[in-house]
């Protein structure tokens, strides 16, 4: 397959994710959302540098595999901790910061 | 060379549905276990790309890692509340338009993009390449990464502690 169809699916992926960030509104589920679209870019990633034959487009995406892992441990954490104070985990109850 | 073909696009239509069942099914346990399906068909397209290595990793911390962590969070929080999560959807249309919106941009630009530049040949083994940049060219933030994921899991327990 060409470049072409790898970066067409990423864009489909990407799109998938960003749909899921914006409506949902659970927290987890604003998660999953980030999670699909840091997929996408890291079969861009990939697909890139498979393409042009440099092999530092996949040591970037170990790099964005691994940071990844440590946002969503945080992310929950804070999702557990919004749970003790507000017994809730929807995004639109989170609103300390108005004023 | 067919082979490749055929993966690329069972791949793809799992990736695709995958998903889509992510973003709109109801049930949040749900669309944790399709998110899972998703990281996996993802390491199927990494290996019809030729990058193993990536496709382990992937299967490795992502599905194995990164799923366990989320159902462990929504087991603790079912149990923090009592009662089942709701999981639904809001803002749909809006949601719709702006990603559409965006799709249709991607795939419009990169229908003109002159993107059809042959794959060239492997040079050699992809992974030892792989583990030679990375301990060679990428030495310092491949040590600060480590640093990071100490950061970020003492971060993590720290927030998620036991009430006193």
């Amino acid at each position: 397959m060409g470049l072409q169809a790898y970066l067409t699916l990423a864009a489909i992926v990407f799109c998938l994710g960003l749909f899921g960030t914006v409506t949902r509104r659970n927290t987890v589920g604003i998660l999953l959302g980030i999670e699909l679209m840091l997929n996408a870019v890291n079969i861009n990633f990939v697909a890139f540098s498979r393409f042009r034959g440099i092999e530092t487009g996949m040591v970037f995406t170990l790099f964005a595999i691994c940071i990844t892992v440590a946002e969503v441990a945080l992310g929950l954490a804070i999702v557990i901790l919004l749970f003790r104070t507000r017994r809730s985990a929807m995004a639109d109850h989170i609103d300390w910061l108005k004023g | 060379m067919t082979l490749g073909i055929v993966a690329f696009w069972a791949f793809a239509v799992i990736l695709v549905g995958a998903g889509l069942a992510v973003v709109i099914g109801k049930n949040l346990f749900h669309s944790v276990l399709w998110l899972a399906l998703a990281l996996i068909a993802t390491a199927g397209i990494f290996l019809t790309l030729d990058a193993e290595f990536i496709a382990a990793v992937q299967v490795l911390l992502y599905a194995g890692g990164v799923v366990t962590v989320v159902v462990f969070a929504i087991v603790v929080t079912e149990r923090l509340v009592g009662e089942r999560l709701s999981h639904t959807s809001r803002h749909i249309v809006a949601g719709a338009v702006v990603s559409g919106g965006l799709l249709a941009l991607l795939v419009r630009a990169l229908s003109q993009a002159h993107l059809d530049m042959a794959r060239p040949a492997l040079s050699g083994d992809l992974t030892r390449q792989i583990g030679t940049s990375l301990l060679t060219q990428f030495a310092l933030p491949f040590e600060l990464l480590a640093v990071l994921l100490v950061v970020g899991l003492l971060g993590a327990s720290y927030f998620a502690r036991p009430e006193e």
